[in-house]
C-alpha cells in the first residue's frame, strides 16, 4: 500500500497518479490501434475527450442538484477540484451520451468504435485494480493463506492482487494482433473484454471483504457481473455462428 | 475448425458457463461474521476509528471513544500547511452550525512538525472554538496513516468511519454533505 508518494515538497496520490497514467497509456494505445478498426485516430481522441468533459460536468451538475442546498450557501464549491462532489453515475450516463451525440455526427461505426474503446478500457482495468493496491480499497476477506497480506487489523485474501492479475490475463489476451484472442467481426472485441471481465469479477468477489451484501448473503457484485456475463455470450452468438 | 466447434456448442457452453457461475454465487455467499470487519479498528472506510487520547491547549485531555454517539469529523492539520489553512473557516462554520445537533471537530495538530506558539495564534486568528489537540508523538498521524496533510475522517455516532478525504482544502459544501449524512444516521 502506497497511498501518497512524496516528490519533494509535493504530496502525490498514488491512486489517482495510476489511474491517470493508465488512461494515457489507454488512450496512447486506442489511438494507435483506432485504424485497425476503420476509426480515424483523431476522432476516437475526440470522442474520448468530450466524453470526459460531459462525464465532468454532468456528474458535478447532478451533485449540485441534488444538494442544491449546500452550495447555495457557498457557490464557490461548484467549481470545488474536489472529487468527492461528483455523482458517478450522473457521470457515466453524461458521458455515454456525449459519446453516442459524437459518434453519431461523425458517423462513427457503432461496433468498430467499441473495439477501438476496449483497449483504453482493458487498460484501464489494470490501472484500477493497482490503484486498488495502493490505497487499500477494494480489500479481500479475512484468510490465513500464505499469501495472506496483512491490511486493516487482519490478514486477508490480497484481492486487489487477483483483481490486477486478471485485469492483466485480460488486456493481453486481447492484446492487438499478437493475443490469443483474435476477434475478426466489428463488436466481438468489446463484448468479449465485457464477458471477461465479468466473469472475473463473478469469480473474484467471492474473496472480497467488502461487498454490498443482499439477504442471504449473496453479493450485489456477482449478481450483476452474472447478468451482463449473460447478456455478452447472448450478444455474441451472431458472431460466432 | 475450433471456432466450429465452439460455433456448434455455443448455447450448450453458454448455458453451462452460466450454471457454473450460479452455482459459484450460491457457494460463495458471504459469512455471516464478513460485516463483522466495522468491529476492527483501522483507518479506512467502514472501519472502527482507532480509538486515542490527546490534550489540548488548556491541558485537558480528550479520548475519542468518549464521544461515541455524536458524529465526528477528526481533522489532522499543520499551521504550515495552506491547503489546511483555507479548510479551517469552513469548519468553524460548519461546527457552529450543526454543533448543537451532536456534531464535533477534533482538530488534531501534527504537533511533531509544528510549532506550539504558532498554533496558539492560527486558533485565535481563525477565531477556532471546536477542540484543537496536540499530538506531540505523532502516534495519532501514524496510526491513522497520515501522509499527507491535511487528512480527514468523518466518523459516524457508532464510532465508524464513513468517509476518508485525503487532501484539501475541503469546500464548505463536502463539509455540509458529510456532516449531514452522518447526522442522518440512526
Amino acid at each position: 500500500m502506497l497511498p501518497i508518494l512524496h516528490i519533494g515538497p509535493l504530496a502525490i496520490q498514488t491512486p489517482g497518479l495510476i489511474l491517470l497514467l493508465g488512461l494515457w497509456i489507454g488512450i496512447s494505445l486506442t489511438e494507435r490501434q483506432a485504424h485497425h478498426h476503420a476509426i480515424p485516430a483523431g476522432k476516437i481522441y475526440n470522442l474520448i475527450l468530450w466524453s470526459a468533459a460531459a462525464g465532468i460536468v454532468a456528474a458535478r451538475l447532478s451533485y449540485i442538484a441534488s444538494h442544491f442546498s449546500s452550495f447555495a450557501e457557498s457557490p464557490g464549491s461548484i467549481v470545488s477540484l474536489n472529487t468527492a462532489l461528483l455523482d458517478p453515475w450522473a457521470g457515466a450516463a453524461g458521458a455515454f451520451l456525449a459519446a453516442l451525440i459524437y459518434g453519431h455526427r461523425s458517423q462513427l461505426p457503432f461496433w468498430n468504435t467499441l473495439d477501438a474503446l476496449t483497449h483504453l478500457l482493458a487498460v484501464f482495468a489494470v490501472a484500477s485494480g493497482l490503484s486498488h493496491l495502493a490505497s487499500g480499497d477494494a480489500y479481500g476477506a479475512p484468510a490465513d493463506l500464505p499469501w495472506s497480506i496483512w491490511l486493516w487489523g487482519a490478514y486477508r485474501h490480497p484481492s486487489q492482487v487477483y483483481e490486477t492479475g486478471a485485469a492483466l490475463f485480460i488486456l493481453f489476451a486481447l492484446w492487438p494482433q499478437k493475443g490469443f484472442i483474435r476477434p475478426q467481426a466489428p463488436g466481438v472485441r468489446f463484448l468479449t473484454f465485457i464477458a471477461l471481465t465479468a466473469a472475473a469479477r463473478l469469480f473474484l468477489e467471492a474473496f472480497r471483504g467488502d461487498s454490498t451484501l443482499l439477504p442471504g448473503g449473496l453479493r450485489l457484485a456477482q449478481l450483476a457481473a452474472w447478468i451482463v456475463l449473460a447478456a455478452c455470450l447472448w450478444g455474441l452468438r451472431k458472431w460466432i455462428k | 475448425m475450433k471456432s466450429q466447434a465452439i460455433a456448434k456448442y455455443w448455447y450448450p457452453l453458454s448455458a453451462l458457463v452460466l450454471l457454473l457461475g450460479a452455482a459459484w454465487i450460491w457457494f460463495s455467499t458471504a459469512p455471516p461474521d464478513l460485516a463483522a470487519s466495522e468491529a476492527v479498528q483501522a483507518p479506512h472506510q467502514g472501519f472502527l476509528a482507532p480509538d486515542f487520547e490527546l490534550r489540548n491547549a488548556a491541558g485537558e485531555s480528550i479520548r475519542l471513544s468518549d464521544l461515541r454517539g455524536q458524529a465526528i469529523l477528526l481533522n489532522i492539520w499543520a499551521t504550515w500547511c495552506p491547503p489546511c489553512q483555507a479548510e479551517m473557516p469552513a469548519m468553524q462554520a460548519v461546527y457552529e452550525a450543526y454543533q448543537e445537533d451532536g456534531f464535533v471537530i477534533l482538530a488534531v495538530n501534527a504537533a511533531n512538525q509544528d510549532d506550539r506558539q504558532a498554533v496558539l495564534s492560527f486558533i485565535q486568528e481563525y477565531s477556532l472554538t471546536f477542540p484543537v489537540l496536540f499530538d506531540d508523538s505523532g502516534s495519532v498521524a501514524q496510526t491513522y496513516l497520515a501522509n499527507a496533510l491535511p487528512t480527514s475522517f468523518f466518523i459516524d455516532r457508532d464510532g465508524v468511519i464513513q468517509e476518508v478525504v485525503v487532501g484539501g482544502p475541503m469546500s464548505q459544501a463536502l463539509l455540509h454533505e458529510q456532516v449531514q449524512s452522518l447526522l442522518e444516521q440512526p
